[in-house]
């Protein structure tokens, strides 16, 4: 076992791990914050994408240890004070989801893409999210709700 | 009153959907996500053979493994699994959840484990060795069909499934068989269009994979299985009937289901096992699909090969079609495997008036991963064939591809129409949808695009397709389920509506759709209904949702409960205001005397009296709750036509997909939002076989597409902005008018690619490119041009 200090979304988390679990599987099983979902095994659908010190990344492709001392944003941390990020509140307006699955990760490299890139082309923002799986929506809601987003700002 | 806002209409609005804060805020509850004390991991352990006898299964370190609760060999779990029971009426093989003695296709499972957790789980069963006397693997299905090298199960010689159905004109409800129509079709014809085409075999890739938490409660008698199903009443019944329990005794629950796309239909040997070793081990268990498992355990889709033959005269009036087809069934049958071809023999007739048309279905054993439904479930697959014939017959005869449809088009005045292969088609208006494609296309601006692009050398092509399909699933008669849908509506003592649909989602939206027609009809505001589904704890009865039936059956299930309670409701309101119920008015939160809004009481008044009611008026129970079976009399045909353009690289052929506009038909909309999504979902999946879609064995039966590493499905980049608009043809078949929209996307895009790559390459005299558009085929058509 190993023990890591990862502060996710705002708090400190204390654990020991083995040494193989996963980022994702830590964040799921350990800490129950299951707005992070499991896709693939191989780091294609994205679905498991969090913001490990403010950048995208697949956490199923992340060993917990690896992310020791790391800061953490996940789904569930992204609204504030009970208001919806910008990016959430676009999927919603925009139907960005239907099944919701690939939402959550979708959704953080998202945030990522419009933290390089403010005002992203239709474009850019294709190609931002190229990273992510949609099964449902055939993306163009998608790019419709990051497109909103990105119009508030 | 006049100082309240007068609530709006909500059905055909575009309405932000009320699933979606749960799903953007990481808080909805999806199968991974349930947890019960106790609870312990499946895992399985699978053939890493396509076809072998097992002669020795060695478990012993899996066992001693530290945490791991439980080993079962395939034939241990025999001992308390039945075979797996199918819904179709055609002979089939037994089908163990777990392979006893034989296994037919690698990833087949042969043996579990449960363990404390699912790390554990994975490295007991990894620990597991299995040694196999290997036998000859058949891949391909026409070579299946020779029985050589290989029969797949003993009672199915040359690994007939279902050796050969025939339909169409000519042939007998016994069967029987008159050619003299066909024969004089073809016969009379002064050109001829025959082409072999292969619509290949896909993985459904739902994000999230399968996945069941099965508890058996001892102390109850009990049974709660949550599953990633799309129709938990189907499993309810078959987990009952498997472990010999009572349906009273089993509570199916599918909670957040992350996609579908109809391989969550099937009922699978890994929820059969979980339910079964809960009740064997008296604890819950929970397992959990990997991507890897998915590719080769969850059910594939399409793998159908036609034999087409289109006879036409020179003016393009088709006189007749012929269409052979030998469908891959894979290892086994599951649920519907069997079904899924006859739907592509219903649907032949296509959009057109085809004098004569013969149909036969063959299906056929191989070695690979089971087939069953996906997304359109047979009717892509018709629409495929037959519109790739139309556009080869276009060509051959320099005819533009519209000008050939609409030479046989069935016109509206010939509605309903009865088709030979016996489908009877609601309503349509073919000509008018493809004529609004074309205009919204700009299609002779684009041919002159086209032109101009090809005569500076670049490969750019044009493809148009129509389809009709059929939806609304359907008639009892055509489902072993039964066909209808089952709806429960509850005005609450505080006013509020809760309601009950067997129509299970998973994306689809009903939530916000259902509420939005209760809301118009009980005249309340849409934040006091609420849509409850997926449990049969609380779902009385239901059927779940597939063959976009969700609105058209399930929809018109609720209208009609909704119906009664708000009649009952009248009645009460009648007593209350001393009025007749005939001009009871439901508006606006209120329940009022016809003319007279001021006098009226407030919706939730008229609730409570009904709970409360004293005096109880005569003849009434107390109490608002009603329920309704909806059993359509027929199916519905939602139509349209899509159009496209593709450029193809010269120098890698690589494929680029330009523009594609829809124009979808069907029937009225409840939220026009969720229909376009569900439009621009089904041309993904559609587009994304007509170009990189493909699961591909070897020859020794091992997958070679078994990662989203090899198995491309569509990205973000992959798509231009689709180009959508609809024509409205109500159907006569439910009284909302609404024909269903889950599947559409699928039916038309696939064969406008097609075209459009066809179109592209037309100097290099191609006629047909068998999908899917990988840039090395297209390269080589290229080469051999230039060659």
């Amino acid at each position: 076992m190993a023990q890591v200090s990862i502060t996710v979304n705002g708090k400190v988390r204390k654990a020991d791990v083995e040494p193989r679990l996963l980022l994702a599987h830590f964040l799921r099983e350990q800490l129950l914050l299951t707005g992070t979902h499991i896709g693939c095994d191989t780091s294609q659908c994205g679905a498991c994408t969090v913001l490990v010190d403010g950048r995208s990344a697949k956490s199923c492709t992340i060993f917990a240890v690896q992310a020791d001392g790391s800061t953490i944003t996940t789904i569930e941390g992204l609204a504030r004070d009970g208001q919806l990020h910008a990016l959430q509140q676009g999927f919603w307006e925009e139907h960005g989801l239907q099944c919701g699955y690939c939402t959550p990760g979708m959704i953080m490299s998202a945030v990522n893409l419009l933290n390089d890139n403010p005002a992203p082309t239709e474009q850019q923002i294709r190609e931002g999210i190229a990273g992510n799986f949609c099964r449902c929506t055939g993306y163009q809601h998608i790019v419709n709700a990051v497109q909103n987003a990105a119009g508030k700002r | 009153m006049a100082t309240t806002p007068v609530l709006p209409k909500l059905v055909g609005q575009r309405i932000k959907r009320r699933e979606d804060p749960r799903l953007i805020q990481g808080k909805a509850t999806y199968v991974d996500d349930i947890k019960i004390a106790g609870m312990q991991h499946l895992a399985f352990k699978r053939s890493d053979v396509a076809h072998g006898r097992i002669t020795k299964i060695d478990v012993g370190v899996a066992q001693a493994m530290e945490g791991v609760e439980a080993v079962y060999t395939g034939a241990q779990i025999a001992a308390f699994v039945p075979p797996m029971p199918i819904g179709t009426p055609f002979p089939s093989p037994p089908h163990h959840a777990v392979a006893t003695d034989t296994v037919r296709y690698a990833g087949e499972a042969v043996a579990v484990v449960v363990a404390r957790d699912r790390y554990v789980a994975r490295d007991a069963a990894d620990a597991i060795v299995v040694s196999y006397e290997r036998l000859p693997a058949v891949v391909d299905l026409e070579q299946a069909m020779t029985g050589k090298p290989t029969v797949i199960h003993q009672d199915f010689p040359n690994n007939l499934a279902v050796p050969l159905v025939p339909g169409g004109t000519g042939v007998g409800a016994d069967s029987s068989v008159d050619d003299t129509a066909i024969t004089k079709a073809f016969a009379g014809a002064e050109v001829v269009i025959s082409q072999r085409m292969m619509n290949q075999r896909l993985a459904p890739s739902a994000i999230e994979p399968r996945g069941v938490v099965a508890h058996f409660e001892p102390g109850k008698g009990a049974m709660t299985i949550w599953s990633s199903t799309q129709n938990p009443h189907i499993l309810r019944t078959m987990i009952a009937a498997m472990n010999g329990l009572g349906q009273d005794q089993v509570r199916a629950i599918a909670p957040e289901v992350g996609g579908g796309f109809g391989a969550k239909i099937n009922i699978y040997g890994e929820e059969y096992v979980a339910a079964a070793l809960s009740k064997q081990l008296g604890i819950p268990i929970k397992w959990i699909e990997d991507r890897s498992e998915a590719f080769v355990a969850t059910t594939h889709g399409r793998d159908i090969l036609a034999y087409v033959d289109l006879a036409a005269k020179r003016d393009g009036t088709v006189l007749g079609l012929k269409l052979r087809l030998i469908a891959d069934v894979g290892a086994y049958n599951m649920l519907l495997t069997a079904a899924i071809p006859t739907l592509t023999m219903l649907m032949a007739n296509a959009c057109y008036r085809i004098p004569a048309i013969r149909v036969t279905v063959t299906e056929v054993f191989t070695n690979k991963t089971p087939t069953d439904a996906y997304r359109g479930a047979g009717r892509p697959e018709a629409t495929y064939f037959i519109e790739r014939a139309m556009d080869m017959l276009a060509r051959e005869l320099k005819m533009d591809p519209a000008d050939v449809r609409r030479k046989n088009f069935i016109q509206p005045d010939q509605f309903p129409f009865a088709t030979p292969m016996g489908a009877v088609y609601d309503s349509g208006d073919y000509e008018k949808a493809m004529d609004l494609a074309l205009k919204n296309a700009k299609w002779t601006e684009l041919k002159a695009e086209r032109d101009a692009a090809k005569a500076k050398g670049r490969l750019v092509g044009l493809g148009l397709a129509t389809y009709v399909e059929v939806c609304g699933l359907g008639p009892s008669s055509s489902l072993p389920t039964g066909g209808w849908e089952h709806s429960g509506v509850t005005i609450e003592r505080d006013g509020r509506i809760s309601a009950t649909t067997g129509a299970s989602p998973h994306g689809q939206g009903n939530e916000t759709t259902f509420g939005q027609m209760l809301a118009d009809q009980f005249g309340v505001p849409l934040e006091h209904v609420t849509i409850l589904h997926g449990d049969t704890g609380v779902v009385k009865q239901g059927i779940g949702t597939f063959g976009s039936r969700s609105q058209a059956v399930g929809g018109t299930a609720l209208h009609l409960a909704g119906g009664k309670v708000k009649a009952k409701m009248a009645k009460f309101a009648a007593a209350l205001l001393e009025a007749s119920e005939d001009d009871i008015v439901f508006e606006n939160g209120r329940v009022f005397v016809k003319g007279a809004p001021a006098s009226g009481k407030s919706f939730a008044e008229v609730a409570a009296y009904a709970y409360v009611p004293v005096p109880l008026p005569p003849g009434l129970e107390p109490g608002l709750s009603d329920e309704a079976f909806f059993e359509p009399a027929n199916n519905t045909y939602p139509f349209g036509c899509h159009i496209s353009m593709i450029e193809i690289d010269r120098e890698t052929g690589e494929p680029t997909l330009l523009k594609l506009v829809a124009v979808d038909d069907a029937g009225n909309l409840i939220n026009p939002l969720i229909v376009e999504g569900q439009i621009h979902g089904g041309l993904a999946q559609g587009i994304g076989q007509a170009m990189i879609e493909e699961v591909v064995y070897n020859s020794d039966g091992q997958m070679i597409t078994g990662s989203f590493m090899d198995y491309a499905i569509p990205r973000a980049t992959d798509f231009p902005r689709f180009e959508l608009d609809s024509t409205v043809t109500p159907t006569p078949v439910n009284p909302l008018g609404a024909k269903g929209v889950g599947e559409a996307g699928t039916l038309g895009s696939t064969p406008c690619i097609v075209a459009a790559a066809v179109d592209a390459l037309s100097e290099f005299g191609v006629t047909h490119i068998d999908m899917m558009l990988r840039p090395e085929k297209l390269w080589r058509i290229i080469q051999g041009g230039r060659s």
